[in-house]
C-alpha cells in the first residue's frame, strides 16, 4: 500500500495518542481516504495490521460512517444537508438545482467523473439553513439560485469556491 | 458441585415466588430455577451479555421502605411489604440480582414488550418456514407463538439482503433472516478465538459478514451454526436434507480425542443426519468441534467391513472364533487393543490377553492439541485401558517392539481390536509373516492380510463409556444399528476369551459391569446405568504420574497447570 | 412584556469585530486567567464549584454536572478521562460550531480545569468529522497552549500535566451518545453499551472511569471557575442556573444563536421579539424546543397546573409563547430542553412531511444495535415515505404512534426516545392532519412550499 512519507508520519504520530492502538482506526482511514481518495480493500487490511486487528474489524468501521467510501467520487463533493431545518427553507430544491446545473445523478458520480451530489444529515449549521458542504468548505443560505451560482462557479474554476457570509 | 457458601446467595422474587440465588446470577437464570420462563434471543449463557435483542425485558421493583426508619412498608390490603414497581422495564440478562428484588414476567407491560419485539423482528423477516432448515428448532418461531401478538401490521417493502452466502465450508449464511443478535460474532471472538466475523452498514441494513476473501472457516464454526436463533446460519452438510421434528436424539461422546466432548447423534430410520454437542458445563460447555461431527460419515463410508471372513471366505462368526481358537492353541499370540474401543471392550481383551499370557499393547495417537476441544490426544479412551489394567504406561507411537517379536519369531499371531498394524508401524513383511484375527469396523491393510475378520460396530452403533483426559467416565449410546454383517464388539470379544480359555463373560455392557465392578478397584460399586449423562469423575491418582500429552484446554488442567477457560461470561 | 437582553457569557467574542481564534487574542481578552487560579487551588474545590453553580448538561440530557463528576469512581487507580463531545449533531442545534471555530480557548481552557479539578491526564475531543475546519483549528489551538505550558507535562509549573488530542467522527449521530462515543473512540462500531453495567463514570473509556462533558458546558466550567459556583448559582432561575444558547431556526424571520439566562426568556419572547416572529404573511404552527428529539410544541396548546415557585405552589396557564425557557419548565408541560435547538414551523409546513424528514434522519443514524430502535426507526420512516410518496390511510397515524410506542423505554440508549417522541408528539397534537393527509395530497401543492421529505 503506497501512501506518502507526510501520511506516513501522521500516522506513527497519531498512533501514538491512544493507549490502545485500536482507537486509531477513525484517524487512520481519515488519513487515508485523505490521501487515497476512498477506501480500498487493501487499505483495510494495511490499517488492520497497522493496528494488530483484524480486517473485519476496520472494514465494519469503514461500512458504519458514512464518510469513508470504498469507491472514488467525483473530484468535487457537494453535500447538501435535507434534515428539517434546511429542508423547511428549501433544501430538496437546492440539491434539485445542484444535480440539474451540474449533470450529476443523487449520490452517484456524475458521467465526466467531475462532481458527485449527495444529501447528507443535519451539518449543526441550521440558523443558516439550507446549507451545502462542498469539499471541506461550509456554505451557508444556499438557495437555488445560490446553488446555480456555486454551479458556476465549480464548472468554471478547478478549485473549491471560498465560502462567502 | 460446591454450593457458594450461605452468605452469597441473594433472595429474590420471582411472580411471587422466592428463591435463593449465588450473587451475581442474571434474572433469566432465576427465573430458570422458580420455573418462570424469560424469552431471549442474544442471551448466551456462555458468552458475553450484549442486551441488544430486548426480549428478556421484565419489571422490575423494589420493596417500599420508610426513608428514615428503614422499615418495610406495608400495604394494608394484602398485609405484605408493599413493591415500588420500576415504570421502565429492564432487561434480565443484563440485570444481576440484587437483595430485596422483585420481578413479574406476566404483567401487561412485560406482554407488551414482548410483542413488540416479536412484531419487530418479524418485520423485516423473510416468509422462509417452508424452506428454512432451522424450522423446528427456531426460537422465532416458538417464541412468536409464546409471546407475538399473532398478526403483523406491516405493509411496506421488507429489506433485501445477500440470501446465500457460503461464508465457509461448513456453513451457509442468508442474511435476511439475521436478527443481528451477535451470538455468533461473540461465539468466534471469544470462544473459537477467531475473530472473523463482524456486522457491516448500519441500521436496519446492518449486514452479518465474513471480510471479503476471509472465510468461517475454523475448527468450530458449527458451533455458531448451533447458537444461532434462527436459520441465518445454516449447515452446507444438513442443508435441506431433513426436518428436525422427525429426527431421534440419542446421547453420544466425540470419539475424535481424549477431550470428550459430549454429543447428541441425530437419527431417522437407522441414519444419522446430523451431530450436535450436549450440553456438559464440566467438560465441553455447548461445544464441539466440526472435525467431530463428521465423524458420523464414517457409518457408510465406502470399505466398510461388511461380512466375518475366515482364510478369504465369507463365514460366519462362529466359524471364526472356531479359527481364531485354533490359532491360540499355537501360543505365540500377541494382542494389539485401541484407544478408540470402548471400557468395556478394553475389559474383555485384557481378558483375552491374560487368557492367553499375551503382552497387550495399544497404539498412541498424538497430534497438536487445540486448548478447546481437540486435545493432543486422539484416542479418546487410552485412559479406559489404564483403569481396567489393559496398559499400565502410556503407548508408543508405533509397534517397534512387536515388530521385533515377530521378527524374531516370538510373535506368530496377533490379535487386532480395531487397529491397522500396517498403519502402526509394521511392515509389509512382518505382516506377512504372522496371522491375523483382526475385529474392525473398515478396510484396510490389516483386514486384508488377516486369516480371521470380524467386522465390528462404530461408535454410533454400541453403547460404551469412555473415560476422558480428566479421567471422567462418560456413557455414550446406540443410535443406529450396525450393518448387517457385522457383529456386536462385546459378544465377539466374549466368545474370543472364552475361545482362549477364558471365563465365560455376559455380553452385554449391563452384566459385564457386574464383572467390572468387581474387579476394577477405581470403578467399584458402580453400574452402568447409574453413571450420569454428564459423566461421572473418577480417582486418576493411580495414574498422576504418567506423561500424558494432553495440554490446558477447555475445562482442563495437566496435573499443576490452570485450564484454558474461554472468554465467556465473567 | 419585551424579551430581556442577551447576557453572552459564552458568545461574548463570537461575532466580535476583530477577534480571532488564536492565543493571543484570547489571552489579550483575559484567556487563562482562571486557569492560572484554578491550578492554585484544590481539585476537590473546583467540583465542589461546580456542584454549587447547579450547571446542567448543555448537549441535550441536562443531567447535573456536579453529580456526574461526583460519580467518578476515584478509587479504582486506573486512569481517569476526560473526553470532549464535540459531535453537535443534534437537528437544529449549531452552537458548539462557533465555540469552536471562533473561540477554541474557551473550550481549551474550561476542558483543562475541568481535567485539573478530576485528576484527569488525557483528554480527548471528540469532534464530529463534518467540522474538518474546527479539527484543525483546535490542533492549532492545542499546539499555541502547549507551547505555553497551558496543556502538557507540566501545566504552568505545577507539576500536574495532561495532554488533549482531537479525535474526528466520521458521521455518525449515534457517536453523541456518550457510550456510543466511547465506542467509536476505542475504535469500533459505535454501540452504546448497556448501563448498568457499564456507566462511564465507571467503566468508561478503556473500561477506565470517564467523564464525558458537552462544549457548551465545559465553556461554563470554565466561568463557574472564575466566579464561583454560588455567584453562577444566581444566574438564571432555580435548578435552572446559568446562561444558555438558544439556536432558532426554520420559519422565524432572524434565525441564529441567542444566549439567555436559563429560564429568563418566554418562548414568545425568543421567537417574537428575539427573532422577529413569523416570515411574512406566515402564522407559527408548531415549535420543536430542544432539538429534534424532543416532542413539538403546537400554537394554540394550553397546559394548566400548579408549578413550584421557590416554597409555594402556584398555578400556570400558559400557551405555548408564555413558556418560561428553562430545563424543568419544558420537562413539565411534556417537552425538554435539550440541546436548545428551536425549530419553527409555520402554517405552510405539512406536519406529515415534517415528521416523514424527522423519521428518516432517525432511521439513517439508528445504529441498529437493539430491536426495537433498529426495525422501529425503519418502519416509522418507511410509513411517513409511503404516505408521502405512496398512499396514505387513515389509521397510518395510530399505527406510527403504536410503533413508536413499542421503542420508547425498552432500547439500550436514549436513542430510543428520540426517534419515538417525534412520532408521538405529532400524531398526538396534530392527529387530524394525519388522518385526512389522503385528501390533503390530492389537492395541488401551494408554491413555493418545499418539499421536506
Amino acid at each position: 500500500m503506497k501512501l506518502s512519507p507526510e501520511t506516513l508520519q501522521k500516522i506513527d504520530e497519531v498512533i501514538a495518542h491512544y493507549p490502545q492502538r485500536r482507537s486509531a482506526a477513525l484517524p487512520l482511514l481519515h488519513l487515508v481516504q485523505e490521501e487515497a481518495g476512498f477506501i480500498s480493500n487493501e487499505a483495510v487490511e494495511w490499517i488492520a495490521e497497522r493496528l494488530q486487528i483484524q480486517p473485519i474489524n476496520v472494514y465494519e468501521l469503514v461500512t458504519f460512517y458514512p464518510m469513508f467510501r470504498q469507491k472514488p467520487i467525483g473530484r468535487r463533493h457537494v453535500k447538501v444537508c435535507r434534515t428539517l431545518s434546511c429542508a423547511l427553507m428549501g433544501a430538496y430544491r437546492t440539491c434539485a438545482e445542484f444535480q440539474k446545473q451540474l449533470n450529476a445523478p443523487l449520490g452517484e458520480v456524475s458521467p465526466d467523473g467531475e462532481v458527485t451530489v449527495e444529501f447528507v444529515e443535519c451539518l449543526a449549521s441550521c440558523g443558516t439553513a439550507p446549507v451545502v458542504m462542498i469539499d471541506d468548505e461550509l456554505h451557508e443560505k444556499v438557495d437555488a439560485a445560490r446553488a446555480r451560482s456555486l454551479s458556476d462557479e465549480i464548472k468554471a474554476a478547478g478549485r473549491a469556491p471560498a465560502a462567502k457570509p | 458441585m460446591i454450593q457458594p457458601a450461605a452468605t452469597d446467595l441473594i433472595t429474590v422474587t420471582i411472580d411471587g415466588k422466592e428463591i435463593a440465588v449465588p450473587k451475581g446470577t442474571n434474572l433469566i437464570e432465576a427465573a430458570r430455577q422458580v420455573g418462570v420462563d424469560v424469552p431471549f434471543y442474544c442471551y448466551h449463557p456462555k458468552l458475553t451479555v450484549v442486551g441488544n435483542c430486548r426480549m428478556c425485558l421484565v419489571e422490575l421493583g423494589m420493596g417500599a421502605v420508610d426513608p428514615a426508619t428503614k422499615a418495610p412498608v406495608v400495604d394494608p390490603a394484602t398485609g405484605r411489604q408493599r413493591i415500588n414497581w420500576i415504570p421502565r422495564p429492564a432487561i434480565g440478562c443484563g440485570t444481576s440480582v440484587s437483595p430485596g428484588m422483585h420481578v413479574r414476567t406476566t404483567t401487561q407491560m412485560v406482554k407488551e414488550c414482548r410483542e413488540g419485539v416479536m412484531e419487530f423482528l418479524l418485520v423485516n423477516h423473510p416468509l422462509d418456514c417452508p424452506i428454512c432448515d432451522q424450522a423446528g428448532e427456531c426460537k422465532l418461531q416458538e417464541q412468536a407463538t409464546g409471546y407475538g401478538r399473532g398478526y403483523s401490521r406491516f405493509v411496506e417493502h421488507k429489506n433485501v439482503k445477500p440470501k446465500r452466502t457460503l461464508l465457509g465450508p461448513r456453513v451457509m449464511l442468508d442474511d435476511e433472516r439475521c436478527i443481528l443478535c451477535s451470538r455468533c460474532i461473540r461465539f468466534c471472538k471469544e470462544v473459537a478465538k477467531d475473530d472473523v466475523l463482524g456486522f457491516t452498514e448500519r441500521g436496519s441494513y446492518s449486514t452479518l459478514t465474513c471480510y471479503p476473501g476471509r472465510k468461517l472457516e475454523n475448527n468450530y464454526s458449527l458451533n455458531t451454526v448451533d447458537i444461532c436463533p434462527v436459520g441465518a446460519l445454516t449447515s452446507t452438510d444438513f442443508r435441506f436434507k431433513m426436518r428436525v421434528w422427525f429426527l431421534k436424539q440419542t446421547n453420544s461422546v466425540d470419539a475424535e480425542s481424549s477431550a470428550g466432548a459430549n454429543t447428541l447423534v441425530w437419527s431417522r430410520e437407522g441414519a444419522i443426519y446430523r451431530i450436535t454437542p450436549r450440553q456438559n458445563d464440566a467438560v465441553n460447555d455447548v461445544w464441539m468441534a466440526d472435525s467431530g461431527r463428521i465423524l458420523y460419515k464414517e457409518v457408510r463410508a465406502q470399505g466398510r467391513l461388511e461380512s466375518v471372513r475366515v482364510n478369504g471366505a465369507e463365514s460366519a462368526l462362529g466359524f471364526a472364533v472356531a479359527e481364531a481358537a485354533g490359532l491360540f492353541a499355537k501360543g505365540g499370540v500377541a494382542v494389539v487393543g485401541s484407544g478408540r474401543s470402548s471400557l468395556e471392550e478394553q475389559f474383555l481383551t485384557r481378558k483375552l490377553a491374560v487368557a492367553l499370557g499375551a503382552p497387550a499393547r495399544l497404539v498412541s495417537r498424538v497430534g497438536e492439541g487445540d486448548g478447546i476441544l481437540v486435545s493432543a490426544d486422539r484416542n479418546p479412551n487410552v485412559r479406559g485401558a489404564l483403569v481396567v489394567g489393559l496398559i499400565s504406561s502410556l503407548p508408543s507411537a508405533s509397534l517397534e517392539s512387536l515388530g521385533a517379536e515377530i521378527d524374531s519369531g516370538k510373535t506368530t499371531t496377533v490379535v487386532s481390536v480395531g487397529e491397522d498394524l500396517a498403519a502402526a508401524g509394521l511392515s509389509a513383511a512382518q505382516l506377512a509373516k504372522v496371522s491375523v484375527v483382526y475385529l474392525g469396523t473398515h478396510a484396510n491393510a490389516s483386514s486384508a492380510a488377516a486369516r480371521v475378520v470380524i467386522p465390528t460396530l462404530t461408535v454410533f452403533e454400541k453403547s460404551g463409556t469412555f473415560v476422558n483426559q480428566q479421567f471422567r467416565i462418560q456413557r455414550f449410546a446406540k443410535a443406529v444399528p450396525g450393518a448387517a454383517g457385522a457383529s456386536e464388539d462385546l459378544l465377539a470379544l466374549a466368545k474370543l476369551v472364552a475361545a482362549a480359555g477364558g471365563p465365560i463373560l455376559g455380553a452385554d455392557v449391563g452384566s459385564l459391569w457386574r464383572a467390572i465392578a468387581a474387579e476394577v478397584p477405581v470403578l467399584a460399586t458402580m453400574s452402568y446405568a447409574d453413571i450420569p449423562d454428564n459423566g461421572l469423575l473418577l480417582d486418576g491418582s493411580a495414574w498422576a504420574g504418567l506423561p500424558f500429552a494432553e495440554g490446558p484446554a477447555l475445562h482442563y488442567a495437566p496435573a499443576g497447570g490452570a485450564p484454558r477457560e474461554a472468554a465467556g461470561r465473567g | 412584556m419585551p424579551a430581556p437582553e442577551q447576557r453572552r457569557l459564552i458568545f461574548r467574542h463570537i461575532d466580535e469585530e476583530g477577534y480571532s481564534n488564536d492565543l493571543a487574542c484570547y489571552v489579550r481578552n483575559g484567556g487563562y486567567e482562571v486557569l492560572r487560579k484554578a491550578v492554585q487551588r484544590k481539585p476537590e474545590e473546583i467540583v465542589d464549584e461546580v456542584k454549587k453553580s447547579g450547571l446542567r448538561g448543555r448537549g441535550g440530557a441536562g443531567f447535573p454536572c456536579g453529580v456526574k463528576w461526583s460519580l467518578l469512581d476515584r478509587k479504582s487507580g486506573k486512569p481517569i478521562y476526560l473526553v470532549v463531545n464535540a459531535d453537535e449533531s443534534e437537528p437544529g442545534t449549531f452552537k458548539d460550531r462557533y465555540i469552536i471555530y471562533r473561540d477554541p480557548h474557551q473550550l481549551l481552557e474550561g476542558s483543562v480545569i475541568t481535567c485539573f479539578a478530576n485528576r484527569v491526564e488525557r483528554a480527548f475531543i471528540y469532534i464530529r468529522g463534518e467540522f474538518p475546519g474546527g479539527a484543525k483549528i483546535l490542533e492549532r489551538a492545542i499546539a499555541e497552549a502547549r507551547m505555553a505550558n497551558l496543556i502538557g507535562p507540566n501545566i504552568l509549573g505545577t507539576g500536574y500535566g495532561c495532554e488533549v488530542y482531537v479525535h474526528r467522527g466520521a458521521g455518525a449521530y449515534i457517536c453523541g451518545e456518550e457510550t456510543g462515543l466511547i465506542e467509536s473512540l476505542e475504535g469500533k462500531r459505535p454501540y452504546p453499551r448497556i448501563k448498568p453495567p457499564y456507566f462511564p463514570a465507571v467503566l468508561g473509556l478503556y473500561q477506565c472511569p470517564t467523564i464525558v462533558n458537552n462544549v457548551e458546558t465545559l465553556c461554563h466550567v470554565k466561568h463557574i471557575a472564575d466566579m464561583g459556583g454560588e455567584a453562577y448559582s444566581r444566574i438564571g432561575t432555580p435548578n435552572n442556573t446559568g446562561t444558555r444558547i438558544f439556536c432558532v431556526s426554520g420559519h422565524v424571520r432572524r434565525p441564529g444563536y441567542y444566549e439567555f439566562e436559563v429560564g429568563k426568556i418566554t418562548m414568545g419572547q425568543l421567537l417574537n421579539d428575539v427573532c422577529g416572529g413569523p416570515l411574512p404573511g406566515r402564522r407559527f404552527k408548531a415549535v420543536i424546543p430542544g432539538g429534534s428529539s424532543a416532542k413539538v410544541l403546537k400554537f394554540g396548546e394550553r397546559f394548566k397546573g400548579k408549578r413550584k415557585a421557590g416554597s409555594e405552589m402556584v398555578e400556570y396557564d400558559w400557551g405555548v409563547e408564555d413558556i418560561p425557557m428553562d430545563f424543568d419548565s419544558l420537562a413539565m408541560i411534556g417537552t425538554m430542553g435539550g440541546s436548545g435547538g428551536v425549530i419553527v414551523m409555520d402554517d405552510s409546513a405539512s406536519m406529515v412531511e415534517a415528521l416523514g424528514n424527522i423519521n428518516a434522519f432517525y432511521s439513517h443514524e439508528s445504529c441498529g444495535q437493539c430491536t426495537p430502535c433498529r426495525e422501529g426507526s425503519l418502519w416509522m420512516k418507511k410509513i411517513t415515505a409511503r404516505m408521502v410518496h405512496g398512499s396514505a390511510r387513515p389509521e397510518d397515524g395510530p399505527l406510527l404512534k403504536s410503533v413508536a410506542d413499542q421503542i420508547a423505554g425498552r432500547t439500550i440508549c436514549a436513542f430510543g426516545e428520540a426517534c419515538a417522541w417525534p412520532t408521538q408528539s405529532f400524531i398526538a397534537k396534530f392527529g387530524d392532519e394525519f388522518s385526512g393527509y389522503a385528501q390533503k395530497k390530492a389537492a395541488p401543492r401551494p408554491d413555493g412550499v418545499p418539499e421536506l421529505i
